[in-house]
């Protein structure tokens, strides 16, 4: 059950290649259509292209070849209304947990007690409130990356991009902060479109799961999976949670062996 | 409280070793704590001697001047040139381990005996490391801190004062420490070779006059003195390092 119909981004035969000495081909062509208010997952092998991925639909980087439009606009530069979420520590080590969420929207003008409203509400969502006045370097890896969301959520972004932001987390918390990003999606009705390496993170928290191949990234399997907008980690219970699993490992194992291979 | 240890416990340690050589080279080279505590608060209470102090701190201030805003601006400059900072790093990494002793005779030729010397040689010594902490905080700014910089939609003035600056601060803060401890040890330097006046002076003219009392004497001042001025930057720096 989507929200709205019609598409919120899309990409066409969308390439990155970086340039240098040796030129890196890391991803692509990519054609995509991000429904509004889907959870879409992408699942691949390390150094596939996702982080690649991300930066050009966000408008960090421009695409080598390829037309992006978010909105129906072209996207240049990054577009109002996308929040990113990144897969290193982006927290801000001089100021307070509360100073970095409301970092964003002092820098934007934003009305103070607009300000403290909107914070408030997203340290209270990503259950910050007895760390508000501490400092990232008091925090774990998990609790940092937790301020980065809240950070990004208070700008109320209508597509928010994650990439790989619980891969520090063991297995059991993983799937905790699985349920709260389920909980965000729920509220805000935003788009999400998140970066992942964990099958069964991607199986259980999305509308579809795109599984990308070894370097050069493209898309080799689309996985549709039906679960309902209320659902929770709960199904990875489900019979049906495994049919998407090994779903998804069908379609992944051959690309993984290959990027091992390259490693090795 | 264990804070509070440690310090005694190095004090302690220092008056047992300076009470160790002065059993061992006896009053010809040093005095004894108690006789030096006594010459010192004697010291402290004359006009001349703080003429000297007046005439070091104020060439320490000149150098520690320039230490800082030359080192800083030459630090940020080459930092976000990341060519000429790839560049100059090595050559002033291996400029500041050359023995600056070295280059005395030919600051003296320079600048003459006087203030000009005394500075040159704090800033010599002093300058080197606060451009090498500031170059190597800017090169080291994590790129991610940048892409958040984008993705947070900051004008380049936004993104310079409230991500660049706080971002750099700290290492800055203990370049400045140390260039200030590099400085002081310039300028006393500076004094002993090319000054008639100053606290360094006063310890190599006791040296050649014989007179060892006056010698530990300002030696102890100089000590304590650094070492409190030390404490107080350290702990300054500890908060900026969270
Ligand atoms: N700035 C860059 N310059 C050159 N190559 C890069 C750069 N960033 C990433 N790459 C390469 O592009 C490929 C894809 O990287 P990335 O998108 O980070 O992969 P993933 O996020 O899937 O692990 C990798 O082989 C990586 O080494
Ligand atoms: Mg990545």
């Amino acid at each position: 059950m989507t929200a709205e119909a019609g598409a919120h981004a899309t990409l066409r035969a969308v390439t990155r290649t970086y340039p240098g000495a040796r030129p890196v081909h890391a991803l692509g062509p990519i054609d995509l259509d991000l429904m509004r208010g889907e959870f879409f997952s992408v699942v691949g092998p390390s150094g596939c292209g996702k982080s690649t991925l991300l930066d050009v639909l966000a408008g960090l980087s421009e695409p080598t070849s390829g037309e992006i439009t978010f909105e129906g606009k072209p996207v240049r530069g990054v577009p109002d209304g996308i929040g990113v979420v990144f897969q290193e520590d982006a927290s801000f080590p001089w100021l307070s947990v509360r100073d970095n969420v409301a970092f964003g929207l002092r820098r934007m003008g934003t009305d103070p007690a607009e300000i403290t409203r909107r914070v408030d509400y997203a340290i209270g969502f990503m259950g910050l409130k007895d760390f508000a006045h501490s400092y990232p370097a008091q925090l774990s890896g998990g609790m940092r990356q937790r301020v980065c969301i809240a950070r990004t959520l208070v700008l109320q972004p209508r597509l928010i991009l994650l990439d790989e932001p619980f891969g520090a987390l063991d297995q059991q918390t993983r799937l905790l902060m699985g349920d709260e990003l389920l909980r965000l999606w729920r509220e805000t009705s935003a788009t999400v479109l998140l970066i992942t390496h964990a099958l069964d993170e991607a199986a259980m928290l999305s509308d579809r799961v795109g599984v990308m191949s070894a370097r050069p990234g493209v898309f080799i399997d689309l996985v549709q999976t039906n679960w309902p907008r209320d659902r929770d980690s709960r199904i990875v219970a489900e019979a049906e949670f495994g049919a998407v699993t090994g779903r998804l490992w069908g379609s992944l194992r051959a690309e993984s062996m290959k990027a091992i291979g390259r490693a090795g | 409280m264990t804070r509070l240890f440690d310090s005694l416990a190095i004090v302690a340690g220092i008056l047992l070793l300076w009470t160790g050589v002065f059993e061992y080279a006896g009053d010809s080279a040093i005095t004894g704590p108690l006789q030096t505590f006594r010459f010192a608060a004697n010291l402290l209470g004359r006009a001349d001697f703080w003429q000297h102090a007046q005439a070091t701190l104020s060439a320490f201030g000149y150098a520690l001047a320039i230490s800082a805003v030359a080192g800083i601006a030459l630090g940020l400059i080459l930092g976000l040139h990341r060519f000429s900072g790839d560049v100059a790093e090595p050559m002033l990494a291996s400029l500041y381990t050359i023995p600056k002793v070295t280059l005395y005779p030919l600051m003296l030729l320079v600048f003459g005996l006087g203030v000009s010397a005394k500075v040159a040689f704090g800033v010599i010594h002093g300058m080197i490391p606060v451009i090498l902490f500031t170059l190597s905080a800017v090169k080291n700014i994590p790129q991610v801190l940048l892409r958040t910089a984008k993705a947070l939609h900051l004008t380049p003035m936004q993104t310079a004062t409230h991500l660049l600056a706080p971002a750099v601060l700290p290492e800055i803060i203990s370049g400045l420490r140390i260039g200030f401890a590099l400085t002081f040890l310039g300028v006393l330097i500076g004094e002993m070779f090319a000054s008639q006046r100053g606290l360094g002076f006063l310890i190599i003219n006791g040296i050649n006059s014989h007179d060892v009392k006056r010698t530990t004497a300002v030696i102890l001042i100089v000590i304590t003195a650094s070492v409190a001025a030390n404490g107080a930057l350290l702990a300054l720096d500890r908060r900026a390092h969270h």
